[in-house]
C-alpha cells in the first residue's frame, strides 16, 4: 500500500506558556506539549487520547494557531501553518475547523442558530449573499436538524442539538480537516451515539479527516483508524486502533485501558489501579514522566534518568525503555 | 438485611408561574437502602437523581419543596418530621454526602485540615488537639499521602483526585451509616476514577456503611453496586439486582441505554443511538415518559402511564410490556 500524502504533518511540536507573575505567584513555565509528531491522511481519523493535563487539547489548539507554538512545524497540504502571515492564515483556517466540547459556551447566546451557521460563509465570502440561506438550510439538513431550528437561540436547544449546530458551523466553510475536541463528553449517553454516528456519516460523505481528541477510549474506538496516546505532553504510543486496544505496549496505555469501566459484571477485567497522579507540568522530571506511577516489572534507574523516545515495536511506536521486552 | 433508609413516594415540586400546576421533577420515587449495601441510582441529566439525593437530606433549594405524600424513613424515623438539632444529627452525622465538584464544595480560603476538623466538631465537641488528630486520621483513611502535611494544604494546592478524597474525609467525619455519593468521579480522569471507586468500596466494607451511588455511568455500576435503580424523567423505571439488570434489562430505556454505551470489546459497528433527547418536565405526557423515544411502544403507552409492575422480589419495572401476555 502506498500511503497517500498526508493532509496534516505535525513535527516536533512544542507548546509552552507562562503562568503566574505579578499577584498570581511566581512565574513558571508550563510544558504543555513536548515534541509531538504525527500525520493525518485525507479522510483519516487519528484519535488523540489522554487524561486532563496530557496536552491533547493544546495540540489541537496549537495546530489551528489558537495557541502559539514554541517550536516545531505543522504542515497542512505541504504548507507550514505556523509561519503563515495573517492573510493566507485566514484562507487556511477555512480548511481546518474545530468542534468544541461544550457547544453551550462556544455558541454566542444572542445569535440565532441559523445566523451562527451562516457566519463563516459571510466572513470568508464563499457565496453571494442571496445563496447563503439555501446553503444554511442544506447544512441543517446535513446535521439532522429541521430547518425550523434556524430561528432558535442556543438556550432553546438541547445539548445534542447545540453540538449539531457547532458541527454545521464548522462544515459551513467546507473544511478538509475537523479537529474534534471532546465532542461528545458533555452529552448524555443516549445522545452521544447520535453525534458519533453523525460524525461517521459526515466523514464518509465528505471525505473529511478528523483529529479526534478524547479521554474516553471506548468513544475514540468508534471513529479512529489510528490512536495516539498522550501522557504529560508526549505521545507514548501510536498504532492502529486495533493494535492499541488489543495489544497495548506502553504500561500507561495498559493502565488506561484497564481503568475504562466495563459495563458487564460478568466480565470484569483485571484492574490496574495506578497509584498517584502525573508530575506537575511546571517541573518535568528528567526521565520517563510515567516512571513515578509505572508498574512495569523491569522498571529501573534508567527510567528515572533517561527520557525514552518513540521507537518501533512491531506495527506500533512506543516511548518506553522496556516495553515489548 | 434491615432497611436503613426507605423512601416512599418521594415527590419534589417547584412552582411554575400563575395558572399552571407545579412542576414535579421527581415523582413517586420509592426505594430502600439496606445496611452495608451499595445501591446505584442511575440516570441521565434531568432524570431527577440528584434532586432525590438532596431531598433525602432535605436540601431542596426553595421555592422547591417535598410533597406531603412523601415519607423519608431513616431506621423508621420520618426525616420530614425532624427539626433543629434532630435534623442536624441526620445531616452529616447519620448521612454523609459527597458531591461531584470538589473545587466548589470546598472553602478556598481554609486549609483542608481545618475543614475536616470543622466537620468532626460539628457533631461532637472535643479538644482541638483531639479533633486535629481525628482529621489527620481521616485523611490517612481516605488514602491521602503525608496526611499530617496535607492537613495544612489549601484546596487549590491539591489535585482533583486528592480534593475528592478530602470531600470523602469530610463526609466520613460524622461516622455516617449512609454515604450518598453524587457523581463522585464524573470530574475525574479514568485512572483517578478507578482509585476513588476502590476507596469508596473499601470504606463501605471497613465501616459497614451503606452507599447510595448516584451516577449517569452504567459502566461504573457493574462490579460495584448490589442493586440498581434506573431513573428517567423523574421516575424510577426499573429496579433490579445488578447482575440481573445487566443480564436481562426489563425496561426498553435500560436496554437502549446499554446499546448506546460505546464498548471496548464488542465489534465496532454503527452505534445504536436513542432518538430524540430526554424530555423536560413541561414536555411530559400523561402516558409513559419514554414512549416518544421507545422503539417497542404499544398503542396504550402514549396515553396510559404504566404503574410499577413486579418481576421478582425487590425487582420491578414501569413498562406495560412486562405485564403478563403483553406481547
Amino acid at each position: 500500500m502506498t500511503a497517500p500524502r498526508p493532509l496534516l504533518e505535525v513535527r516536533d511540536l512544542v507548546t509552552r506558556y507562562e503562568t503566574g507573575g505579578m499577584l498570581r505567584g511566581p512565574r513558571r513555565v508550563v510544558h504543555a506539549v513536548n515534541g509531538v509528531s504525527f500525520d493525518i491522511a485525507p479522510g483519516e481519523t487519528l484519535g488523540l487520547v489522554g487524561e486532563s493535563g496530557s496536552g491533547k487539547s493544546t495540540v489541537g489548539r496549537t495546530i489551528l494557531r489558537l495557541t502559539p507554538a514554541s517550536a516545531g512545524s505543522v504542515r497542512f497540504d505541504g504548507v507550514n501553518v505556523l509561519t503563515l502571515p495573517a492573510g493566507p492564515l485566514r484562507a487556511m483556517r477555512r480548511r481546518m475547523q474545530i468542534v468544541f466540547q461544550d457547544p453551550y459556551s462556544s455558541l454566542n447566546p444572542r445569535m440565532r442558530a441559523g445566523v451562527a451557521v451562516a457566519e463563516g460563509l459571510e466572513i470568508h465570502r464563499l457565496l453571494p449573499a442571496r445563496e447563503i440561506p439555501g446553503r444554511v438550510a442544506r447544512l441543517f439538513e446535513e446535521v439532522g436538524l429541521d430547518a425550523s431550528y434556524r430561528a432558535k437561540f442556543p438556550h432553546q436547544l438541547s445539548g445534542g442539538q447545540r453540538q449539531r449546530i457547532g458541527i454545521a458551523r464548522a462544515l459551513a466553510v467546507d473544511p478538509a480537516l475537523l479537529v474534534c475536541d471532546e465532542p461528545v463528553s458533555a452529552l448524555d449517553v443516549s445522545v452521544q451515539a447520535q453525534v458519533l454516528n453523525l460524525l461517521a456519516d459526515l466523514q464518509q460523505r465528505r471525505g473529511l479527516a478528523f483529529l479526534f481528541i478524547a479521554h474516553d477510549l471506548a468513544v475514540v474506538r468508534q471513529l479512529a483508524h489510528r490512536v495516539a496516546v498522550m501522557y504529560f505532553g508526549r505521545i507514548v504510543e501510536l498504532a492502529s486502533t486495533e493494535d492499541v486496544l488489543l495489544r497495548p505496549l506502553h504500561p500507561y496505555t495498559q493502565a488506561l485501558l484497564s481503568a475504562v469501566p466495563e459495563p458487564d459484571p460478568g466480565r470484569q477485567r483485571a484492574r490496574i489501579v495506578l497509584a498517584g497522579e502525573p508530575p506537575k507540568p511546571t517541573a518535568p522530571p528528567p526521565g520517563c514522566p510515567f516512571a513515578s506511577r509505572c508498574f512495569h516489572p523491569r522498571k529501573d534507574a534508567r527510567c528515572i534518568t533517561e527520557l525514552p523516545v518513540l521507537r518501533p515495536i512491531g506495527p506500533a511506536v512506543v516511548a518506553c525503555h522496556h516495553a515489548g521486552l | 438485611m434491615s432497611d436503613l433508609l426507605e423512601l416512599r413516594n418521594l415527590t419534589v415540586e417547584f412552582p411554575v408561574g400563575r395558572g399552571r400546576g407545579p412542576a414535579l421533577p421527581v415523582v413517586d420515587v420509592s426505594l430502600s437502602v439496606a445496611r452495608g449495601e451499595t445501591l446505584a441510582l442511575v440516570g441521565e441529566s434531568g432524570s431527577g437523581k440528584s434532586l432525590t439525593a438532596l431531598a433525602i437530606l432535605r436540601l431542596i433549594p426553595p421555592p422547591g419543596r417535598i410533597h406531603e405524600r412523601t415519607r423519608i424513613l431513616l431506621e423508621g424515623i420520618d426525616v420530614l418530621s425532624l427539626e433543629g438539632e434532630a435534623l442536624r444529627a441526620v445531616r452529616g452525622r447519620r448521612i454523609g454526602i459527597v458531591f461531584q465538584d470538589a473545587m466548589t464544595s470546598l472553602n478556598p480560603v481554609l486549609t483542608v485540615g481545618e475543614q475536616i476538623r470543622e466537620a468532626v466538631t460539628a457533631h461532637r465537641s472535643m479538644p482541638r488537639a483531639e479533633s486535629r488528630e481525628r482529621a489527620v486520621a481521616l485523611l490517612a483513611e481516605t488514602g491521602v499521602p503525608d496526611p499530617a502535611v496535607r492537613y495544612g494544604s489549601y484546596p487549590h494546592e491539591l489535585s482533583g483526585g486528592l480534593r475528592q478524597r478530602v470531600l470523602i474525609a469530610i463526609a466520613l467525619a460524622g461516622e455516617p451509616d449512609l454515604l450518598i455519593a453524587d457523581e463522585p468521579t464524573t470530574a475525574l480522569d479514568v485512572t483517578v476514577q478507578a482509585q476513588i471507586l476502590e476507596l469508596l468500596d473499601r470504606l463501605r466494607i471497613a465501616r459497614g456503611m451503606a452507599v447510595l451511588l448516584i451516577t449517569h455511568d452504567l459502566g461504573i455500576v457493574a462490579g460495584r453496586a448490589d442493586r440498581v435503580a434506573v431513573m428517567y424523567a423523574g421516575q424510577i423505571v426499573e429496579e433490579a439486582a445488578t447482575a440481573r439488570l445487566f443480564r436481562s434489562p426489563a425496561h426498553p430505556y435500560t436496554r437502549a441505554l446499554f446499546r448506546a454505551i460505546p464498548r471496548l470489546d464488542a465489534a465496532v459497528e454503527r452505534m445504536q443511538a436513542i432518538s430524540g433527547s430526554v424530555p423536560l418536565p413541561h414536555e411530559w405526557t400523561s402516558g409513559c415518559r419514554f414512549q416518544p423515544r421507545c422503539p417497542e411502544a404499544l398503542a396504550r403507552c402514549a396515553t396510559e402511564a404504566p404503574p410499577p409492575i413486579p418481576l421478582a422480589p425487590g425487582e420491578w419495572t414501569r413498562c406495560w410490556l412486562a405485564e403478563k401476555g403483553a406481547r
